[in-house]
């Protein structure tokens, strides 16, 4: 499995994973990366000096004069044609460069070979791999995007229902995912690793819990996943398994889907796979039996206002449901 | 002069000695009747001003309530103080009270107050319109506040972006609230900033030239100018969305055509020069008054004054900033960043203005002072990083993270309510004759400057860090959660500082030394008057000679000649409510104005709009029609020609008594 793989590259170092401002991990961000740098250091001095200059001109000593008597002599005129004729240039020079920058990260330097349909749902993501011109090969997952190390991907942004954004911070600024329009973003991870995203428009309850992961990966790897990700998944002749799938058919199938079964939905995220994944809710929860049962039953207490209801399971039917789930690998 | 009309009449000149016989009736003529009558009827611009700050900063606290409720639950990870639905609406309301109905109208209340006095005039041009403006920003405030206690606040955003804010996605009356309120509210702020800009045109006094107006009133000119652009958009917005709601329309409905984007254009069109009418007042508070405790005039006048306008201007053409990652065009989000960062340089020059008035001046550490020089860094700090933000690759990183919480509340904060809380303590005296206490204030000051800092700063590491913004909660494992219960500490120092400063208000209006005309030794107008002002604002009309009125023997003291400033003597108007009109440039006598009395009527046609628009929000047509009516025959009312305005021919009275 590419999973195992990958699971142990995983960017844990600094604990904020959305940090953009100390990490970028490809050319579609580093160009940014520096330019924040520049910025904030230009910044920072632009304010110690004025708040230098400020205090200076507050604390520095004159001459006891009565209240009554205001001061003279010097217009301050110069003051406005020095401060003013000093930032222009600085302005300028930062502003050429950050329209070079632009240039940089606006596209990529190579066309990308791979397109990733991404449709932004109320609260997760929907990922289509659908640029193969063979369609057997292609396939739907959610919340993980898996890509290729090294090379530039192109991704399709649309939305089913509201305006959200699509930001992997480290390894790309935003674009706006809006209903009616298709728009464009390119990413590029030079490291394996995972890359956390994160949905960054307010769009309604649960905006907070609209999470994804890039998980980048060799050439090879990544191969291996999409064939497998493409194939219908084995389930193995098992009664609890078959009590479970009917359970699934029952109560999940009008919103989720599974390929190679009835359930269809179209509403919620592909499960085929299910278990390839390392998060599930859309990155609120780590994938595993536990939390998924607790997800299932407990979804509104989770995200509460998600789509996904919190559904009631005896206790027999949560074993059955949980070992047909445990078959989508 | 064979052309004037045969009631014409050049008023005679000379003084009015306060307890005058004629100035006891010129006060008569002007004073407002007492009790509730007065108080629904007056339409002095004093009592207008006053009551747009007070209920501005009502508005401030219950933004602040808010603001305070929300970091409780973002204090610490995966709390539930608060659900989902119910820390939207608080986000929602938060960004809706401060910036609609605190941000600008505690500006119009310092402009209502003092632009007259400060010009020399005795009312703004239209004082009824001056009155029903007020009323509908209050009922508009509590329109807009309506649905709150049930749950059902707008809870889309401030910027309400569709479809979010669509009937598919929000089938409650939250929305409509929202789009009706900011309709009525946008009729306010039109009359208003309508107001204001003829003022500035007819009402200064003789001699108070285009170049000798203080930088309040630029600021306070250039945002009406630019509210009278930009609140047509929208306004217009709000009303489509309504129409989509409402009545199945398809401006932004992208199954049948429409394109959500057009939403984002249209609010930002106008949300962007907002953004500056909300803080050019203020910085003109600052240009005013900071330079009374440096001892000097203004470094700068002319290049401040210019840079005001050309920071408007240019806040017309960077509305795109906001809009950098919706999929525009590199090269067109160029053009918008470029434009952007250029505001910088107008805005450097008002720094630079600053300080240079501080070092070549002499300060004197009074409170107001400490307001001023802390907003001056508070400023440059949220100048900068507007900067940032303007670069559009680095926006695209930083836009919707707390970098840019951070950002907006040094400009809305740093650039607004600081100089707002510098211009009460400094203009307290002249609303009240009492001063504000200075040792206390010291220490407010204080506390509300480093709560600030404490509270706000850490919010650009937040979102460096990568904290997107209205998230009603976070994990733990993120790496947010010093910062954010840093910032909820500082949020309620903040808010100490804010309760201290009110604590100060009430007990200086009953116990606080009494002020004087002057204490301050101002240089403007509004200083030459009793504190607080009479109702006549000036029992002679002043003949202004410079920016600096009642400096002019010290600033002159090389050619006296020029001190030619005249304050208690002057053209004698007291032939009912008079006051006198002045050429648009030269500020030349031009023509004597019948003021309106008192009246009902401004605050009928508040009544009945705000009826009309909550008839229509809960599509009681027949009640819609019945409140028109209602607002017809107000407005009837209102319009109804009157003898004392010389709309129509005056009773038959005793020959030579009115015409000179």
């Amino acid at each position: 499995m590419p999973l195992a793989g990958v699971a142990s590259q995983v960017h844990v170092g600094d604990g904020a994973p959305l940090n953009y401002f100390l990490h970028a991990a490809g050319p579609a961000a580093g160009p940014t990366l520096r330019l924040d740098w520049v910025f904030t250091a230009i910044c920072v001095a632009v304010c110690v000096i004025v708040g230098g200059l400020l205090s200076a001109a507050i604390l520095r000593r004159r001459p006891d004069v009565p209240l009554h008597q205001l001061a003279h002599g010097t217009s301050g005129l110069r003051w406005i044609v020095i401060g003013a004729g000093l930032s222009v240039p600085v302005l300028v020079a930062m502003l050429v460069y950050a329209l070079f920058t632009l240039n940089q990260v606006a596209t990529p330097a190579e066309t990308p070979a791979l397109t990733i349909t991404v449709t932004a749902y109320d609260w997760w993501w929907k990922v289509a791999y659908d640029d193969a011109p063979d369609a057997s090969a292609h396939f739907v997952t959610a919340n993980e995007i898996h890509i290729p190390t090294g090379e530039p991907v192109r991704f399709k942004l649309k939305s089913a229902d509201v305006i959200h954004t699509f930001w992997v911070p480290r390894l790309a600024g935003k674009t706006q995912a809006i209903p009616g329009q298709t728009n464009e973003q390119w990413l590029q991870a030079d490291a394996p690793g995972v890359y956390r995203g994160q949905c960054s428009q307010f769009c309604g309850a649960q905006h907070a819990h609209m999470a994804f992961e890039v998980i980048a990966e060799s050439r090879a790897d990544f191969a291996a996943w999409s064939a497998e990700q493409a194939r219908a998944p084995d389930m193995p002749n098992d009664a609890a398994v078959t009590a479970g799938k009917a359970l699934f058919l029952d109560k999940c199938a009008g919103c989720h889907a599974i390929r190679g079964t009835d359930a269809q939905g179209a509403q919620a995220p592909d499960l085929t796979h299910l278990n390839s994944r390392r998060l599930i809710a859309a990155g609120t929860l780590s994938n595993t039996a536990q939390n998924q049962l607790a997800w299932i039953t407990g979804a509104q207490r989770i995200k509460p206002d998600s789509l996904m209801p919190s559904i009631a399971l005896q206790r027999d039917e949560a074993a059955s449901l949980s070992a047909y789930l445990a078959t989508l690998k | 002069m064979s052309d004037l009309p045969s009631d014409a009449r050049f008023p005679e000149s000379g003084r009015m000695p306060p307890g005058s016989a004629r100035q006891i009736r010129l006060a008569g003529i002007w004073e407002a009747p007492p009790g509730l009558r007065g108080w629904v009827s007056t339409v002095d611009h004093k009592s207008i001003g006053l009551r747009y700050l007070v209920t501005a900063f009502v508005f401030l606290l219950m933004g602040g309530v808010e603001a305070l409720i929300m970091r409780v639950q973002l204090a610490r990870p995966d709390a539930t103080v608060l659900t989902p639905e119910q820390y939207s609406q608080l986000f929602t309301m938060h960004g809706v009270t401060m910036i609609f109905l605190y941000a600008l109208p505690v500006l119009s209340g310092f402009s209502n107050y003092l632009w007259p006095l400060i010009l020399g005039a005795r009312d703004m041009a239209f004082p009824r319109l001056n009155a029903l403006s007020y009323w509908l920003f209050l009922f508009a405030g509590i329109f807009l506040y309506s649905s709150f206690p049930f749950g059902q606040a707008p809870n889309a955003g401030w910027f309400n972006y569709v479809p979010l804010s669509g009937l598919e996605y929000n089938t409650g009356p939250n929305i409509d609230i929202y789009a009706l309120g900011m309709v009525l509210l946008g009729a306010s702020t039109t009359v208003g900033s309508a107001n204001f800009v003829v003022t500035l045109i007819r009402m200064r006094a003789p001699g108070m030239s285009i170049d000798r107006v203080p930088v309040l009133v630029w600021g306070t000119l250039t945002a009406s100018g630019g509210n009278l652009l930009a609140v047509p958009a929208v306004s217009l917005a709000f009303f489509l969305l309504w129409l989509d709601r409402q009545f199945g329309t398809h401006f932004f409905d992208v199954l049948n055509g429409g394109r959500p984007l057009l939403w984002q254009h249209l609010f930002w069109m106008f949300a962007h020069p907002w953004v500056y009418a909300v803080v050019l007042p203020a910085m003109g508070i600052v240009s005013d008054a900071l330079p009374v405790f440096c001892r000097r005039p203004l470094v700068g006048y002319t290049p401040v004054a210019l840079s005001t306008v050309a920071t408007m201007v240019i806040g017309f053409i960077v509305w795109i900033h906001h809009m950098f990652a919706t999929g525009i065009p590199a090269l067109a989000l160029a053009f918008f960043g470029s434009a952007s960062m250029v505001i910088a340089i107008p805005s450097a020059v008002a720094t630079f203005a600053w300080i240079a008035t501080i070092w070549t001046g002499r300060p004197v550490f009074k409170v107001p002072f400490l307001y001023f020089a802390g907003f001056v860094l508070l400023f440059v700090i949220g100048g900068v990083s507007g900067v940032m933000t303007a670069a559009v690759p680095l926006d695209w990183q930083l836009n919707d993270t707390y970098f840019v919480v951070a950002h907006l509340h040094y400009v809305l904060l740093g650039i607004n309510v600081f100089p707002v809380i510098g211009g009460v303590v400094f203009w307290f005296p002249k609303f009240t004759g009492r001063l504000m206490s200075e040792r206390f204030g010291k220490l407010t000051f204080w506390v509300l400057f480093i709560g600030f800092n404490l509270g706000f700063f850490p919010m650009h590491i937040a979102g460096l860090l990568g904290m997107p913004r209205r998230i009603y909660t976070y994990s733990g494992d993120m790496g947010w959660n010093t910062v954010n219960m840093i910032t909820s500490i500082g949020s309620f120092v903040f808010a100490a500082g804010v309760l201290m400063f009110l604590a100060d208000l009430l007990w200086s209006y009953k116990r606080g030394p009494v002020a004087g005309d002057n204490p301050w030794d101002a240089p403007t107008l509004e200083w030459s008057v009793s504190s607080p002002p009479p109702p006549y604002n000036f029992a002679t009309i002043p003949v202004v000679e410079s920016g600096h009125p009642l400096w002019e023997e010290r600033l002159f003291h090389d050619d006296p000649s020029r001190a030619r400033t005249q304050l208690d003597e002057g053209l004698i108007l007291d032939h009912g409510r008079e006051a006198l009109a002045t050429r648009a440039l030269d500020g030349r006598p031009d023509a004597i104005l019948k003021m309106p009395g008192d009246s009902y009527a401004p605050f009928l046609v508040g009544l009945f709009s705000t009826l009309i628009f909550a008839a229509m929000l809960l599509h009681v047509w027949w009640l819609a029609l019945a409140m028109l009516a209602g607002f017809a025959v107000s407005l009837t009312a209102w319009m109804w020609p009157e003898a004392p305005l010389g709309q129509r021919e005056p009773k038959r009275e005793p020959r030579g008594e009115t015409l000179g």
